[in-house]
């Protein structure tokens, strides 16, 4: 794409390179194999078994058990009233909700803090590496610590909101209010991975680009908007994805924070898919939910490259 | 003239208050931000060191600093922290050092070599790019199962092995390196596995240690995997898998909790404070592909 200086050096120069030892050579094969082992065995195969597992009623402690049921598990997933139905569509709206709730900040909050990050001035890296190192621990430990700040007895925003005078909050057993804690922690861990990618983009812009546009009187919001998001369309449409796929993915946040309530209020597909293939061993149904989900969200990649990636050939 | 220079005095004046007013917004922005995000981790290892009478105040200088809750957790006989410790570095290394080799070799296979098939599999590896994660971790799991690997170090680690992060990484900087290098190493006689190891490795160092570095903190702070493959054996959980259980065991007892938190944070944030700028460069990257 447009940003992407592609430094091949000689790579055309030499065609056939490699191929010296004759004109098939078992070498290339040898250097990829390692890494094509596990790539085949874990990343290949999955993807068809798990189809395939998708297909049976499939319960890993009864392998003598195990009917063919073709397209039954999918057919559940859709008839209301049967056993998943209830549990998985709750999971799929809670999903739907966090991906809402916390991917416009991820982007949009992002872009801010990197058009802050790229001016000159003493400390930047400083600032850089702060609001990237929440990203370095681990989901364990950012949830935790939220998790103790959002505590209604003693926790942080509690003492906060009382300095104040506002009321006090249930924040992790009330709705909305465990997904405003859910969401405020995954923006806190995660912004600075955002942050970064951005501010890379940013610095790839070329400068004579401004200084055209000031000498034509552009202020630096028409700036921002006629120069820098243009520019950026690519990562844009790169970090949206990314953003979208880790919400989609959420976890750990709501299964330490709020082990999915109140009431089963924030628990997310994955937990869903989790309770319901690995805790309860219905590992058919789980797998065809995984297939169903991932299904969905390729859908909406693809939506999001087509609708955003429009323009992106006019440079 | 008169009042065209007039206009434009007026309008240098306006624009430098209006610099200054940016200016002022800016810093204020910064600053909130940065306290937004360096707060939590301070008030972590304040509630860390506070005695148990203390967590409920809110107050940010423990009035009694005490390291009574670390050596608390690591007394605990029913909490084998040191092994959880052990445990992570173990895993982490291992699968830092086996990814490194595996991509490294890979990645020079697709960046220098032709040879039949080199697209189409190279194809496959973009591909699963944009395949959801949430599709391989039910079939994962079951494959784990019947190798016979749950509840094993291997079980954690070599699913990871798939990943094509790396080979990516290294390829795009293999591609970066002038082939003359290599050719007059040929030339001399060498062959290509002494040109990759003698000459190209050494000129990656630093992207090796970059990828080294972002792997490392990955699968230290994995948790879902670990959580799948190791959660019913106590022994043999990692640092964050064992503080999630912690959180069952001590429940509300937030100073133990943070204390715990400390100890899973403090490798990874000494690898951060002195290498920030290479994993910072390499997440930069990730973007600069797309």
């Amino acid at each position: 794409m447009a940003t992407t200086p592609q430094v091949k050096v000689g790579a055309n120069a030499t065609p056939g390179a490699g191929t010296r030892h004759g004109p098939f050579s078992l070498l290339p094969y040898l250097f990829v194999l390692p890494h094509l082992i596990f790539f085949a065995a874990f990343l290949g195969y999955p993807f068809f078994y798990g189809i395939y597992i998708s297909l049976f009623n499939f319960d890993f402690l009864r392998p003598e058990q195990r009917p063919f049921v073709g397209a039954e598990n999918y057919l559940a997933l859709f008839q209301r009233g049967s056993i998943p139905f209830t549990d998985f569509w709750r999971a799929m709206i809670n999903t739907g909700e966090f991906v809402l709730y916390s991917v416009p900040p991820l982007v949009i909050v992002a872009l801010l803090l990197a058009v802050l990050l790229n001016g000159n001035y003493p400390g930047r890296n400083l600032f850089r590496g702060l609001f990237f190192a929440p990203y370095a621990l681990s989901v364990t430990v950012a949830a935790l610590l939220w998790w103790w700040i959002f505590q209604p007895q003693g926790g942080m925003i509690n003492h906060l909101i009382n300095s104040v005078g506002l009321g006090e909050r249930q924040w992790l057993s009330e709705m909305p209010w465990a997904w405003v804690a859910i969401t405020v922690a995954t923006i806190w861990w995660t912004i600075g991975f955002n942050t970064v990618i951005f501010l890379a983009a940013l610095q790839e812009i070329s400068a004579s680009l401004y200084e055209a546009a000031s000498i034509d009187g552009a202020n630096p919001i028409q700036q921002f908007f006629y120069i820098t998001i243009p520019m950026l369309r690519p990562v844009l449409i790169f970090v949206l994805t990314i953003t979208l796929l880790a919400s989609a993915n959420l976890f750990g946040q709501p299964y330490i924070m709020t082990k999915g309530g109140p009431v089963q209020q924030t628990e997310s597909v994955m937990m869903r898919i989790y309770q319901e293939g690995i805790l309860e061993n219905r590992m058919g149904s789980a797998a065809a939910m995984s297939v169903l989900v991932a299904f969905i969200l390729l859908i909406l990649t693809t939506l999001n490259f087509k609708v955003f990636g429009s323009g992106d050939n006019q440079q | 003239m008169a009042t065209v220079s007039k206009t434009a005095e007026r309008a240098a004046g306006s624009s430098v208050n209006a610099e200054l007013g940016r200016r002022v917004v800016f810093y204020v922005l910064l600053t909130l931000f940065s306290l937004f995000f360096l707060l939590p981790l301070v008030w972590m290892i304040v509630t860390a060191i506070k005695p148990f009478a203390e967590w409920v105040q809110p107050n940010w200088i423990p009035k009694d600093p005490t390291f009574q809750n670390f050596s608390d957790i690591f007394q605990d006989p029913s909490l084998p922290v040191r092994r959880w410790f052990v445990n992570s570095l173990g895993i982490a290394a291992a699968f830092t050092i086996a990814t490194l080799i595996i991509d490294a070799m890979a990645a020079y296979a697709y960046a220098r070599m032709e040879f039949r098939g080199r697209n189409l599999l190279f194809g496959l590896l973009l591909a699963t790019l944009v395949m959801p994660g949430i599709m391989f971790l039910v079939p994962n799991f079951i494959l784990i199962a019947q190798l016979n690997w749950i509840g094993t170090y291997q079980g954690v680690i070599a699913p990871g092995l798939a990943g094509v992060f790396g080979v990516f990484f290294l390829r795009q900087f293999f591609q970066g390196i002038p082939r003359e290098l290599e050719e007059a190493a040929l030339i001399d006689g060498a062959n290509i596995w002494t040109t990759f190891t003698r000459v190209v490795l050494p000129l990656a160092s630093g992207a090796l240690a970059t990828l080294g570095v972002i792997t490392f903190m990955t699968s230290w702070n994995d948790f879902l995997w670990p959580l799948l493959i190791l959660g019913n054996e106590r022994e043999m959980l990692t640092l964050p898998v064992g503080l999630a259980t912690l959180q069952g065991q001590y429940n509300f007892d937030y100073g133990k909790l943070m204390a715990g938190a400390t100890v899973t944070t403090i490798p990874v944030l000494i690898l951060y404070l002195f290498l920030q700028r290479y994993i910072v460069q390499s997440v930069a990257m990730t973007g600069l592909k797309g």
